[in-house]
């Protein structure tokens, strides 16, 4: 397993970097997948247009948990405020779902880079109660100019216009998940390029050591303040989605358990590589569907059983379990670097 | 004025009682427990079953719910918790956050969503004056008991030959189990004590806090923002920051009904990055 001990092993790096990231037959084939999904399954267009917003709010945290290792228990606050302000902006000043994406985009990553000088610092428990605290704030905020969000009642009567001024967004859902499956692919793409890049093997080893990186000259600060306003935009984008495509934005955006579940959605997918964020989105949306059909009140008791479960078998195991199914890929610590 | 002043102290010595086994958790093995909550939630939920079903005085719930939770704390210490002491902060987080759904769903299916009550006895109920300050013997009554074992835990903590392993073992777990204490018994008593006072916390809170299955979830910022600003290397800090925020939180509800709960995580905030490891944080310690 060569490719897995490539982060320990320092003479692998320089190569990698030079060769790129290349495509390979399984991921060809996921993608693909996802596309004929759209084909063969028109009656759940709804449900997976979800799991593909989903996917893209998990690939945003990997960015910082998996690559950076921030543990983050606010990441709502991103994604709330893109689907706020796609919302609002679509309700008030133009309804094209492009712009709108575009300016919840530039909201949240201006929030994201605004709020990345809090998490530099401290341990990681200040981290976790920052970012929590962030999220509260915007939640309360949200919460207290209800004459402009709705507060509980949320955001109503959000109509988008045609995509391109030509396909409108129909009751099935079908454009809406074309439109969410190719915005999370080309999100996706300039993801897998960063990560790859030298400046995501600075943020690994950031992550994995951040006196020795700061010692070889990576700018730690930097780059996690810039991998965060990167994971900002990307949250804030899926936010803006879920807005554009359910044409409705409550508090609900803000809550705890957004935070809580897209944590979980990774961790199921496995943390530490970005295809992790999709086949958990995928996993944890039949999950939720059938656990919901059994028991509609109850099924967060099954959901907090797995994540005991699976931090007491260990998810380094299940995730070097899943490593050997799929040969590219790549083995990440998700430790938090001890100094 | 006076009252809010009253109120708020009452509100913080309960939180105090709270979060205090929550600091020794996260002090000790630098254990990100979120589910302390559930802890407190347990006792709580006992003395409205116990009280309201089974009419056993309210008083004698109380030390019922410190036992109660203590146990429970005791089964999950050695079982779960211990296993996770060495792991990545994430891991402890993660277990602890289904811990919680866990409790709030499974408490949701026995006892129903609707918040519980406590029947207080009569002579708690009632309300007084001095000077102008309008006084309710049942928040009297809080903070007597609160203030009673707060400086009982000082007591053991700086007179005691646990209370010196205790912070032995605290500020360095190798060498204290080098000079062999019993590192993991000690923190089992602990452990076990610290969710015992979270039991007897959500028993006396029910009136005050309110209780509901998403008790663990609503308050947990609240415990985990008392550890935080006051560090968890002394109960002085816990207490002093716990009292702070409890007479800030109830200001705040009364003087700026809509704003209060915001005004508190931006200074949290602020705290947090001006001091990372707390207001009351001892100098030379980890």
């Amino acid at each position: 397993m060569t490719r897995e001990s490539a982060a320990a092993v320092p003479a692998v790096l320089p190569q990698a970097i030079v060769r790129g990231p290349r495509f390979r037959l399984w991921e060809l084939a996921l993608w693909l997948a996802a596309l004929l999904s759209w084909f063969v399954l028109p009656r759940q267009a709804p449900m997976l247009n979800e799991m593909a917003i989903l996917a893209l709010f998990a690939v945003s945290l990997d960015l910082i948990l998996g690559y950076a290792g921030i543990v983050s228990l606010g990441h709502a606050a991103f994604f709330g405020t893109g689907a706020y302000v796609a919302a609002l902006f679509a309700k008030h000043v133009m309804p094209d779902p492009l712009a709108g994406l575009a300016v919840a985009a530039a909201a949240a990553a201006l929030l994201g880079l605004a709020t990345s000088v809090l998490v530099l610092r401290g341990s990681d428990l200040t981290r976790l109660m920052v970012t929590l605290g962030i999220a509260l704030i915007l939640y309360e905020l949200a919460n207290r100019f209800d004459n402009i969000t709705g507060g509980a009642d949320g955001l109503q009567g959000v109509v988008m216009a045609p995509l391109f001024g030509r396909f409108a967004f129909d009751m099935g859902g079908r454009v809406a998940y074309l439109y969410t499956l190719t915005v999370l692919f080309l999100l996706f793409l300039i993801a897998r390029r960063i990560v790859h890049s030298p400046f995501g093997f600075g943020l690994r080893a950031i992550r994995d050591n951040p006196r020795r990186a700061s010692a070889i000259g990576i700018a730690s600060n930097v780059r996690v303040a810039a991998v965060y306003t990167l994971a900002a935009t990307y949250a804030g984008i899926a936010g803006a989605l879920l807005a554009q495509t359910t044409g409705f934005a409550s508090l609900d955006v803000y809550d705890f358990h957004r935070s809580a579940d897209v944590l979980l959605v990774l961790v199921i997918g496995g943390v530490g590589w970005l295809y992790g964020g999709l086949i958990g989105a995928v996993l944890f949306t039949l999950m939720h569907d059938v656990l919901a059909g059994i028991t509609p009140q109850y099924w967060q008791f099954w959901i907090g059983l797995l994540l005991v479960i699976l931090v007491l078998v260990g998810r380094e195991r299940i995730s070097r379990a899943a490593g050997r199914l799929l040969p590219a890929r790549r083995h990440a610590s998700n430790g938090n670097p001890h100094p | 004025m006076l009252t809010i002043l009253f109120d708020g102290v009452a509100y913080g010595m309960l939180l105090f009682l709270l979060a205090s086994g929550l600091a020794v958790t996260l002090g000790l093995m630098n254990f990100v427990n979120l589910a302390h909550g559930a802890f407190a939630m347990a006792g709580g939920y006992l003395t409205a079953v116990l009280s309201n079903r089974m009419g056993v005085p309210f008083l004698a719930c109380l030390p019922l719910a410190f036992l109660f939770s203590a146990a429970l704390g005791a089964v999950l210490e050695p079982t779960l918790y211990r296993r996770l002491y060495r792991r990545p902060h994430l891991d402890q987080v993660l277990f602890s956050i289904g811990l919680v759904f866990m409790t709030v769903a499974a408490v949701d299916y026995y006892f129903g969503s609707t918040q519980q009550f406590v029947r207080i006895p009569e002579f708690l109920k009632q309300r007084f004056e001095i000077a102008g300050m309008g006084i309710g013997a049942y928040r009297l009554f809080i903070i007597v008991v609160c203030g009673l074992l707060a400086l009982l835990m000082q007591a053991v903590l700086s007179r005691t030959r646990f209370g010196s392993r205790l912070r032995a073992a605290v500020d360095d777990p190798p060498v204290a189990s080098g000079l062999g204490i019993d590192v993991n018994r000690i923190f089992l008593v602990t452990f076990a004590f610290g969710s015992g006072l979270a039991g007897l916390g959500g028993a006396l809170g029910a009136e005050i806090l309110g209780l509901d299955p998403t008790f663990p979830l609503k308050f947990m910022i609240y415990f985990l923002i008392v550890v935080a600003v006051g560090g968890t290397t002394t109960i002085t800090g816990p207490l002093l920051a716990s009292l702070l925020l409890g007479i800030a939180d109830v200001a705040g509800k009364y003087y700026v009904p809509k704003l209060g709960a915001f005004i508190i995580y931006s200074v949290m905030i602020a705290i947090l990055m001006l001091r990372p490891q707390g207001l009351f944080a001892r100098a030379g310690g980890k």
